[in-house]
C-alpha cells in the first residue's frame, strides 16, 4: 500500500467518523432542532405553563376572527397540524402571507384555558412557486387556498384541461 | 503523515504511480496555467452572458408569484448563491482532500482561493434572505436548522481564510486549512436536509433531482439560467484568483533566487 493510498483511507477514515459522530449526537438532541412544537404534540408533551415557546401549524380554513384590543388589530385563529389544533391569540400587525390556509410559526405562552397567547406571527410560505394567472386559474378548478397547497406543479396543465377531475391534496403542515 | 518540508516543488519529479501522474498532469502549475489562460475569457464570457440573460429574464420578465408577488423576484439571486455556496464548499473540500492525500501544490493554492469566493457567495445567500423573510414570513432572521446551518457555513469559509494566513510556514497554513475544510463537511447534508429532518421556517426545497419542481416553469427557466451563469462566473473568479496565485508564488520564487544570487 502506498503511503498515498494510507492517507487517503486515512482521511476518508476520519470523515466518515466524523460523520457518524454527528449523525448519533443530532439523533440524541433531535428536538433542539426543531424550530417549534406542533398542537398534537402539545397534548403528550405539554411546555410549563409560563414557559414561552414556538407554536407551528396551519392556520384552520374558517376559525380567523379578527377584532381590536384597546385599539390596535387583534386576531383569534385556531392553528392545526391535522390532528389536533390550538386557539391563538394575537395583537399586533400580521405579516402579509399570513391567511387562512397558510403554515405559521408562534412564539408566545399557553394561557390556563388551553389558548395560546402570540407575542409574534410568522408566515411560512411552502415550497410551491405559481404565477398569479395560474391561480386564478386553479381557483376556477375547485382548489381554495385556506384549505392547503396548490396541487403538484407537474398537474396544472392537466387541471386546467380537466377541471372536474382535479382533487385538492388534503393540507400538509411543512417542515 | 511526513514533514510539511518534504511536499513536492512544482517542478520536482513525479512519483510512479499510475492515479499519481493522471492527475499530476492537471495538477502541473505550468500546464494549468497554459490551459486555463485559453479556457478562461470563455468560462468569463458565458458566465456574465447567462447571468445577465436570466437576471433580465427572472428580473423583468418572469410572472410574479401569486402570494408573494414581485419580492418573489429575489429568488434569481438567492437560490443561485445558496447553490454556489454549498457546491462552493464541496470544491474547497475536494482541493482540501487532493491537499492532504497528493500532497497537490496547486489544490493548496486552488482551496485558499476558493475559500474567500465562497465566503462571498454564503453572505450574499444570508443577505438576501434576510431581505426576503423580512416581507414574507415577517422576521429578518430565525435560528432555524436551515438558517443557522448556513450560518455555520459562512464561519466554515472564515475559519479557512483566517487559518490559512495564520501561520508563517505556509505548507503549515494549507494542512491546518485542509483539515478545517474536510471537518466542515458533514455541514454540507445538514443544510441540504435541514428543511426534511427538521421544522423550519424556511420551506422545502422546490427542485430536486428526484422530483418534479414544484415551480412554475416561467419562473424555473429564468433560475436555472442565473444558476449556471452563476456557476461559470465562480469558476471564472476560481480560475483567474487561483492564475493569480500561482503567478506570485512564480515571482516570489524568482525575486528569491535573484537575491541569493546576487549576495
Amino acid at each position: 500500500m502506498t503511503r498515498k493510498n494510507r492517507r487517503l483511507i486515512l482521511v476518508l477514515g476520519c470523515v466518515i467518523g466524523l460523520g457518524s459522530a454527528t449523525v448519533l449526537v443530532f439523533q440524541a438532541f433531535r428536538a433542539t432542532g426543531e424550530l417549534f412544537i406542533v398542537p398534537s404534540k402539545i397534548a403528550t408533551n405539554a411546555p410549563k405553563a409560563d414557559r414561552n415557546f414556538r407554536l407551528g401549524g396551519m392556520v384552520e380554513s374558517g376559525s380567523l376572527q379578527r377584532f381590536q384590543d384597546a385599539n390596535r388589530p387583534a386576531v383569534r385563529f385556531r392553528v392545526s397540524d391535522g390532528v389536533a389544533s390550538v386557539s391563538v391569540e394575537y395583537v399586533g400587525i400580521l405579516p402579509d402571507l399570513f391567511r387562512e390556509g397558510q403554515g405559521v410559526v408562534t412564539l408566545g405562552k399557553m394561557r390556563a384555558d388551553g389558548s395560546f397567547a402570540a407575542q409574534e406571527v410568522l408566515a411560512k410560505h411552502d415550497e410551491n412557486y405559481m404565477p398569479g394567472d395560474m391561480a386564478d386559474e386553479l381557483k376556477k378548478t375547485g382548489w381554495k387556498p385556506e384549505q392547503g397547497a396548490p396541487p403538484a406543479a407537474a398537474l396544472w396543465n392537466a387541471a386546467k384541461a380537466n377541471t372536474s377531475s382535479l382533487q385538492t391534496p388534503p393540507g400538509k403542515v411543512g417542515g | 503523515m511526513t514533514s510539511v518540508n518534504t511536499a513536492p516543488s512544482p517542478t520536482a519529479p513525479l512519483p510512479d504511480s499510475v492515479t499519481g501522474r493522471n492527475l499530476h498532469r492537471f495538477a502541473n502549475p505550468g500546464r494549468f496555467l497554459r490551459l486555463s489562460g485559453r479556457v478562461l475569457p470563455y468560462v468569463a464570457t458565458i458566465g456574465v452572458a447567462l447571468t445577465a440573460l436570466g437576471m433580465i429574464w427572472g428580473l423583468t420578465l418572469s410572472p410574479a408569484d401569486w402570494q408573494q408577488g414581485d419580492a418573489v423576484r429575489i429568488m434569481y439571486v438567492h437560490v443561485p448563491a445558496a447553490w454556489l455556496a454549498s457546491s462552493g464548499y464541496a470544491m474547497l473540500a475536494a482541493a482540501s482532500l487532493a491537499s492532504l492525500v497528493w500532497r497537490h501544490p496547486l489544490a493548496d493554492l486552488a482551496a485558499a482561493e476558493i475559500a474567500p469566493v465562497g465566503a462571498a457567495f454564503t453572505a450574499l445567500c444570508l443577505a438576501t434572505g434576510s431581505l426576503w423573510g423580512k416581507p414574507m414570513w415577517g422576521a429578518w432572521w430565525v435560528w432555524d436548522a436551515r438558517m443557522t446551518s448556513v450560518l455555520v457555513l459562512f464561519f466554515l469559509y472564515c475559519g479557512h481564510i483566517a487559518l490559512v494566513r495564520a501561520f508563517d510556514d505556509p505548507q503549515r497554513g494549507y494542512r491546518a486549512g485542509a483539515i478545517l475544510a474536510l471537518v466542515g463537511v458533514v455541514n454540507l447534508p445538514i443544510i441540504k436536509y435541514s428543511v426534511n429532518w427538521w421544522n423550519t421556517l424556511h420551506q422545502p426545497a422546490s427542485i430536486t433531482l428526484t422530483g418534479a419542481p414544484s415551480m412554475a416553469p416561467a419562473m424555473l427557466w429564468p433560475l436555472l439560467l442565473c444558476a449556471l451563469g452563476g456557476m461559470f462566473g465562480f469558476a471564472a473568479i476560481v480560475t483567474a484568483r487561483t492564475r493569480a496565485a500561482v503567478m506570485e508564488r512564480r515571482i516570489r520564487a524568482l525575486t528569491l533566487a535573484q537575491v541569493r544570487a546576487e549576495a
